[in-house]
C-alpha cells in the first residue's frame, strides 16, 4: 500500500499530463486538505482552527512559529521588553515586504491592532488582544481609539504597551489576530481587500486564486524576506468538511496532507499507511460539563465525585476511541509551558477502589437502587461524542444511574447550556495560545464559557493571584493550585486530551508534529 | 394560455411573500442562534456582533429591514462566509450545481423512461424483473452510501477517476457525482413510467387505437407514450428544483462546491441570512418549475386545459 | 365506452358488490407468486423485529466490554457482529426495525392518504379552488425543513408521534402533485363526464372514479416513498428529533455504518439488508396488489 501510494502521484501526473493542461503538473505542489471552507482569509473576520493553516502562510507576525511549532523571530528580528514586563518594543526587518513590494511598516501593525478592536469591524476574536492597554475600553467604546497601547515609534520600530504584565503575550503575537494588515490596500479596497486579485499578504506566500468550497491556490511570495528558503512552487488548500472524503483522496494520492482523519479509521490506516499517519498530543480537553446550579443532582460535589470515578477513561481512550487520546485526570492538557498540570486525587487507585468508593459517595448522597439518580447527559450531534457518551452512561449504570441521553446539533446544544438547560453535558476546548490559564479560566466565577456555572472562592482568589505573578515558574505554580482545588471539587469531568490526527505523504520533509498542531507550507518540501 | 402564464406568475409574487414570512418567523424562533458555538464570546463582542447584524432589533423590525433590503435585490452579507455577499454565494454555486444537476437529469430520463418502457411492454417476464430489480437497489441504497462506494470503488482502488474536487467541472471530475445523483432518479423514473404505461395501455383507449389495427409501435408512440409520461413530469417538477440546487451529500463526498451544502450547514450555522437566500432562491425555483409541469400537461394531453 | 361504462357499474357498487370484490382481488392477489412470497418475507421481517429482540442472546444497550467492533461470531452470541460501543447489532437491528417499519407504515399512509385526496380534489375541482391548494403545496415545498423540525420539537418535546408528524407532513407533497396531474387528464375521459351526465355527485366521482384510476402510479410512488421515509428519519435523529439512544433505526444504523465500511462491514451490510429485503418486498407486494385491484384487468 505505502509503495503504492508514492508511485500513485506520479502516475497520476502522467495520466494528467497526457489528457489535460488545465491542472497544474509540476511536482513542487503542495496539496492540503483542510477541514472547512474559511470564513474569510481577512485575519482579522475569522476564529476557526482550519483558516489558520491558509492565513499563517499568507502572513507573518511580529513572531512566528518554527516546523516545531516552536516561536521564532518574524517581521520583528529582535525585541526588548521592559522590567515589569509591561513594554515590549520591536525592531522590525528591514527586508519585511508586503506581497506587492511595499514595506512592511510599524504603522501596518498599528493599523491592524486598532482595526480589529474597531467594533466596526466586528470581529470574532477581539477580545485575544485584551492584554493590550485599553483594547477593552475601545472596544466598548469607553477610550478613544488613539489611546491604544501601541505606538510606531518610527517606520521600523514598534512600541507595544500592556495593562499589566502577561506572560504568553509573545506567544499570542504569532496568533492571526495579531498580523499586520495592509494598511494601503485595505484602504484602498475596504471590506474586499482581502478577495483573490486585491489580496496583499506579508508572509511566505501570497494568494493567486480563491474558488469557494473547492480551492485555494497561494504561490511563493517572491517578496518575502526569507523567499529563498522556500521549496515549493505553490499551495493547494482544499476545504473538505467529510473526513473520509480526505482520507479516500489521500488514498488516491490527489492530496498530500490531510489535516484530519476519521477516528474509526484508525486502525486500519495503521495497518496500511503507517508512514503515513501521524498522531500526536494537540492542546486540548475533552470533558463533561456539570451544572453545579441549585435544583441539579450534579450540584452536589460528592455525585459529581462518584460519577468521575466510575468513568473508565482508559476504556474510552484504547476501545471506543481508539486513536492514542490519553486518558484525562487534569483539566490543563500536558505540555503546557511552564506549568506541572495537577491530578485528580483517584488517579492512582485501581478501578475496583474507584467503584467502592463511587458507590460510597452515591450511597452518602442518599442515592441507590430504590432512588436512582436520573441525570440528562446532552450532547451534540458526532459519531465520536455519540460513542463516549453512550460508554459513559454504561458506566454509570452500576452506580444505578439511569440516564437520558439527549443529542442535539450544535447551535441548540450550545444555546441550551448557556441556558443551563442540562445536568451533564459533553464540551471540549482548545487552547487558543499555549498557556494554562486560557483552560483554568474556564472555571472562573461568571466566565462565558463556565457553562456549568462552577464557582469556588479559593479558586478564584488563586486565579487572581496568578494573573498579578510576574516569575512564571511560580505564576504556574499558583495556577497548579487553583487547579487542584477544582479537581478537588470535580468542577468537571475531564475524559480524555485531544489528539491531533493528519495523514502526510511520506515524502514530505520538513513535517514535525506539535502540540498545537500548527505547520506552516513554508517548512516542507518534497524529497528528491 | 399566455395570460395563464402571467397569471402563474403573477401568483408567484403573495405565494414567495408567505414562503418568506412563514421561513422568517421559523427561523428566528428556532432556538441557538449564529453565535451560539463551542466558543462562547465574551458579552461585549456578542452584542456587537448581534448589533452589526440587525439582531438585536424586535424579530419583526428585522424582519421589516430583511423585507427593505430585498425589495432592493440585496439579499444581504453571509454570518459564515464573511467574504461573501448571499448573491455571490448563489451565483457562485448554483452554476456548478445546475450543470451537475442537468447532467444527472438527463442521464435518468434517457435511461430511466426507455428502461420503464421496455419493462412494461415485457411486463412479468424475465426482463423486466431484471429491469426492476436493478432500479430497485437504486432506491434502496441511500445516496449516502452509494456516493462513498464509487469514491472507494473508482477512485480509491482501480483510480480510474478522480475521488473528489471539481476542477472547474472538468467531465472526469463529474462522473461519479452525476452517477451517484442520478441512479436514484433512474430508479424513480423508471418504476414510474412502467406502471403508468402499464395503466395506460390497459386504457379504453388504447385499445380502441388497437382495434383500429394500427401497429403495436404506432400505438405506443403516438399514443400511450405522452399520456403515460404524465406522473413521471409531475414528479419531475419539485425533483428536479431539488436536483439543480445541489445535494449536500453528493457535494460532500465529492468535494463539489455547489449550493446544496448551504441548504443544511446555512441552518446549522444559523447563517440567516443565507438560509433565507436560499429559501427565497428554491421557492422561486418550485414556482417555476410546478408551472412548467403544468405547461407540459397540455402538451402531454391536449385535453387538459386551465382556463375554467 | 363498453368497457368504461362496467368499471362505472362495478366502482360505483353496492357494499356487498364491494366486499365480493375485495374477496375477488384477494383471489388474484393469491395467484400472484412473487406477491405472495413477498407477504410472507415482509410478514416474517416484520414478526422478527417484533419477537427477535427477545431471542438474541444480548439486549438492546447492553455493552459487551470485550467485544467492540467485534465480527460476526457464533460463539460470543453475536451473530451479526457488534457496534463500535460493544453492542450486538442484530439485536440493534431488530429493534431498529421496529421503529422503521412503523415509521414506514405511518408516515406513508398519512402522505398517502392526504396527498391522494387532497391532490384528486384539487385536480376534479380546477379554477380556483386548484390554484390556491396548489400554492399552498409550493409554500410547502419551499419552506426550510430543519428549521420546521427544530420548532416542532421545542413547542411539542421530542415524541415519536413528531416523528410520523413532521414526515408525513412533507412527503404527502409529491404524492398529491402526481395525484392531481393524473386527475387532470382522466375528469375529461368519458367515463367521467359520463358519470356527471348521470347526475353522479362530485364526491363520488372523486372516490369512486378518479382515485381507483390513479392506482397505478399511486402505488408505484408509495412503494417509493418508504426508502424515502426511512431514510428521513435518520436526518431527524441527528437534528435530535427522531430516536433516540439507546433506541435505534434502520436509517441510524445505516448511517453509523458507513463510516465504518472499510473497517467493520457488517455495520452497514446488516441493517442495508433488512431494509433493502423490505423494499424488494414491498415492491413487488405492490404490483401484485395494483393488478390485482385494476378493474379493467378483470
Amino acid at each position: 500500500m505505502f509503495l503504492h501510494l508514492r508511485l500513485r502521484p506520479t502516475l497520476l501526473a502522467i495520466t494528467l499530463a497526457a489528457t489535460l493542461t488545465t491542472l497544474p503538473t509540476h511536482a513542487d505542489t503542495l496539496r492540503i486538505a483542510i477541514m472547512g471552507e474559511p470564513a474569510s482569509l481577512d485575519p482579522h473576520k475569522i476564529s476557526g482552527k482550519w483558516e489558520n493553516d491558509v492565513v499563517g502562510d499568507l502572513f507573518e507576525g511580529l513572531v512566528t512559529e518554527a516546523a516545531d511549532g516552536e516561536r521564532i523571530p518574524g517581521v520583528a528580528e529582535s525585541w526588548e521588553i521592559s522590567e515589569d514586563g509591561t513594554v515590549y518594543t520591536f525592531h522590525l526587518r528591514e527586508d519585511a515586504r508586503w506581497s506587492d513590494g511595499e514595506p512592511v511598516t510599524a504603522e501596518d501593525f498599528v493599523f491592524a491592532f486598532r482595526r480589529i478592536l474597531d467594533p466596526a469591524t466586528a470581529a470574532d476574536y477581539a477580545y485575544l488582544l485584551y492584554p493590550v492597554r485599553n483594547a477593552e475600553a475601545i472596544y466598548t467604546g469607553a477610550a478613544e481609539p488613539h489611546t491604544l497601547g501601541i505606538e510606531a515609534l518610527d517606520a521600523r520600530t514598534l512600541q507595544i504597551t500592556l495593562e499589566r504584565s502577561t506572560p504568553y503575550f509573545l506567544d499570542q503575537l504569532s496568533h492571526y489576530t495579531a498580523y499586520p494588515v495592509p494598511k494601503h490596500v485595505v484602504e484602498e479596497h475596504g471590506d474586499r481587500w482581502s478577495r483573490a486579485g486585491n489580496m496583499v499578504s506579508n508572509g511566505p506566500f501570497k494568494l493567486q486564486r480563491w474558488q469557494s468550497q473547492t480551492r485555494i491556490e497561494v504561490i511563493p511570495n517572491e517578496h518575502f524576506h526569507a523567499a529563498d528558503d522556500i521549496a515549493l512552487d505553490e499551495v493547494v488548500y482544499f476545504p473538505i468538511e467529510e473526513r473520509n472524503t480526505a482520507l479516500n483522496r489521500f488514498r488516491a494520492g490527489e492530496i498530500d496532507v490531510a489535516r484530519e482523519f476519521p477516528t474509526e479509521q484508525y486502525a486500519w490506516l495503521r495497518d496500511n499507511l503507517p508512514d503515513a499517519t501521524h498522531t500526536a498530543p494537540f492542546l486540548g480537553i475533552y470533558y463533561y460539563v456539570f451544572n453545579s446550579r441549585d435544583g441539579h443532582p450534579t450540584a452536589d460535589p460528592s455525585v459529581r465525585e462518584a460519577l468521575s470515578l466510575a468513568v473508565r477513561r482508559e476504556v474510552i481512550s484504547e476501545q471506543i476511541l481508539g486513536t492514542g487520546e490519553e486518558p484525562a485526570y487534569s483539566f490543563v492538557p500536558p505540555g503546557v509551558g511552564h506549568y506541572d498540570p495537577a491530578q485528580l486525587a483517584f488517579a492512582d487507585m485501581s478501578q475496583e477502589e474507584r467503584m467502592a468508593r463511587a458507590q460510597e459517595l452515591m450511597a452518602e448522597a442518599g442515592y441507590g437502587p430504590d432512588n436512582p439518580l436520573e441525570l440528562r447527559l446532552r450532547y451534540n450531534t458526532s459519531e465520536d461524542h455519540r460513542k463516549v457518551a453512550i460508554a459513559i452512561a454504561a458506566m454509570w449504570k452500576p452506580l444505578g444511574v439511569e440516564v437520558d441521553l439527549f443529542n442535539s446539533e450544535v447551535a441548540v446544544h450550545y444555546a441550551d447550556l448557556r441556558q443551563g438547560d442540562f445536568d451533564v453535558a459533553r464540551a471540549g476546548w482548545i487552547g487558543d495560545y499555549n498557556d494554562a490559564q486560557n483552560f483554568l479560566s474556564l472555571l472562573e466565577s461568571g466566565v462565558a464559557n463556565n457553562y456549568g456555572a462552577y464557582s469556588n472562592e479559593e479558586f478564584d482568589a488563586l486565579m487572581r493571584e496568578a494573573a498579578e505573578t510576574q516569575d512564571l515558574d511560580r505564576r504556574g505554580e499558583i495556577m497548579a493550585d487553583a487547579e487542584q482545588v477544582a479537581l478537588d471539587d470535580s468542577a468537571t469531568l475531564p475524559i480524555n486530551y485531544y489528539v491531533s490526527r493528519n495523514l502526510v505523504n511520506p515524502a514530505l520533509q520538513g513535517w514535525e508534529n506539535n502540540i498545537e498542531d500548527i505547520h506552516r507550507s513554508r517548512w516542507i518540501s518534497f524529497e528528491d | 394560455m399566455l395570460l395563464y402564464v402571467f397569471k402563474r406568475l403573477f401568483q408567484a409574487i403573495p405565494t414567495l411573500l408567505i414562503v418568506i414570512t412563514l421561513s422568517f418567523f421559523l427561523m428566528h424562533l428556532a432556538p441557538g442562534g449564529p453565535f451560539d458555538g463551542e466558543r462562547q464570546l465574551p458579552a461585549e463582542i456578542e452584542a456587537n456582533l448581534l448589533a452589526t447584524y440587525n439582531l438585536d432589533q424586535p424579530v419583526w423590525k428585522q424582519y421589516l429591514i430583511y423585507l427593505g433590503n430585498l425589495l432592493q435585490g440585496d439579499f444581504g452579507p453571509s454570518f459564515r462566509y464573511k467574504d461573501f455577499t448571499v448573491t455571490e454565494l448563489i451565483a457562485e454555486g448554483f452554476p456548478v450545481s445546475l450543470e451537475l444537476g442537468l447532467w444527472a437529469i438527463a442521464l435518468a430520463l434517457l435511461l430511466g423512461i426507455p428502461l420503464g418502457i421496455v419493462a412494461a411492454l415485457r411486463r412479468n417476464t424475465g426482463l423486466d424483473y431484471v429491469v426492476m430489480g436493478t432500479a430497485l437497489a437504486g432506491v434502496a441504497i441511500p445516496n449516502f452510501v452509494i456516493a462513498p462506494l464509487l469514491a472507494l470503488v473508482f477512485g480509491v482502488m482501480l483510480a480510474w477517476l478522480p475521488v473528489g474536487g471539481w476542477n472547474d467541472g472538468h467531465w472526469r471530475n463529474m462522473v461519479l457525482p452525476v452517477v451517484a445523483l442520478s441512479i436514484q432518479q433512474i430508479a424513480y423514473i423508471a418504476r414510474m413510467t412502467r406502471a403508468s404505461m402499464i395503466e395506460v395501455l390497459g386504457s379504453h383507449f388504447i385499445r380502441t387505437a388497437r382495434a383500429k389495427g394500427l401497429s403495436e409501435r404506432e400505438v405506443i408512440w403516438h399514443h400511450a407514450l405522452r399520456p403515460s409520461l404524465l406522473p413521471v413530469v409531475s414528479y419531475l417538477g419539485p425533483a428536479i428544483a431539488g436536483i439543480i440546487t445541489g445535494s449536500v451529500v453528493i457535494e460532500q463526498i465529492f468535494g463539489i462546491p455547489g449550493i446544496g451544502r448551504y441548504f443544511v450547514q446555512a441552518a446549522l450555522n444559523r447563517d440567516y441570512t443565507l438560509v433565507m437566500g436560499t429559501v427565497v432562491f428554491y421557492g422561486m425555483l418550485i414556482v417555476l418549475l410546478n408551472l412548467i409541469v403544468d405547461l407540459i400537461y397540455s402538451v402531454l394531453d391536449p385535453q387538459i386545459r386551465y382556463d375554467d | 365506452m363498453t368497457t368504461e361504462t362496467t368499471t362505472l357499474h362495478a366502482q360505483g357498487a353496492s357494499p356487498h358488490l364491494g366486499e365480493s370484490l375485495g374477496r375477488e382481488a384477494w383471489r388474484r392477489l393469491k395467484q400472484n407468486r412473487a406477491a405472495m412470497a413477498s407477504l410472507v418475507l415482509l410478514t416474517l421481517i416484520a414478526v422478527a423485529c417484533l419477537v427477535g429482540p427477545w431471542l438474541t442472546p444480548w439486549g438492546l444497550n447492553e455493552v459487551d466490554w470485550t467485544a467492540f467492533s467485534a465480527p460476526p461470531s457464533l460463539a460470543d452470541g453475536h451473530y451479526a457482529g457488534t457496534d463500535a460501543n460493544g453492542r450486538d447489532l442484530l439485536t440493534r437491528t431488530l429493534y431498529g426495525g421496529q421503529i422503521s417499519l412503523s415509521v414506514a407504515v405511518v408516515a406513508t399512509f398519512v402522505s398517502l392518504v392526504i396527498g391522494v385526496l387532497y391532490g384528486a380534489v384539487a385536480g376534479y375541482v380546477g379554477g380556483r379552488v386548484d390554484t390556491l391548494m396548489m400554492r399552498f403545496v409550493d409554500i410547502m415545498y419551499s419552506l426550510p425543513f430543519m428549521f420546521m423540525v427544530i420548532l416542532l420539537m421545542v413547542v411539542f418535546g421530542r415524541h415519536i408521534l413528531l416523528i410520523y408528524a413532521a414526515i408525513g407532513a412533507v412527503e404527502w407533497l409529491d404524492m398529491s402533485r402526481i395525484v392531481r396531474g393524473q386527475t387532470l387528464a382522466l375528469k375529461r375521459r368519458e367515463f367521467v363526464e359520463a358519470a356527471r351526465a348521470l347526475g353522479v355527485r362530485g364526491r363520488t366521482i372523486v372516490t369512486r372514479h378518479l382515485i381507483p384510476n390513479t392506482l397505478g402510479p399511486v402505488i408505484v410512488y408509495v412503494t417509493l416513498t418508504v426508502p424515502k421515509v426511512i431514510l428521513l428519519e435518520s436526518f431527524l435523529s441527528f437534528l435530535g428529533l427522531g430516536v433516540q439512544e439507546p433506541m435505534t433505526s434502520w436509517g441510524v444504523l445505516i448511517s453509523e455504518g458507513v463510516d465504518m465500511m472499510q473497517g467493520a462491514p457488517w455495520l452497514l451490510l446488516v441493517p442495508s439488508t433488512f431494509l433493502a429485503l423490505t423494499l424488494f418486498c414491498l415492491n413487488f407486494l405492490g404490483d401484485g396488489l395494483r393488478d390485482a385491484l385494476d378493474p379493467r384487468t378483470r
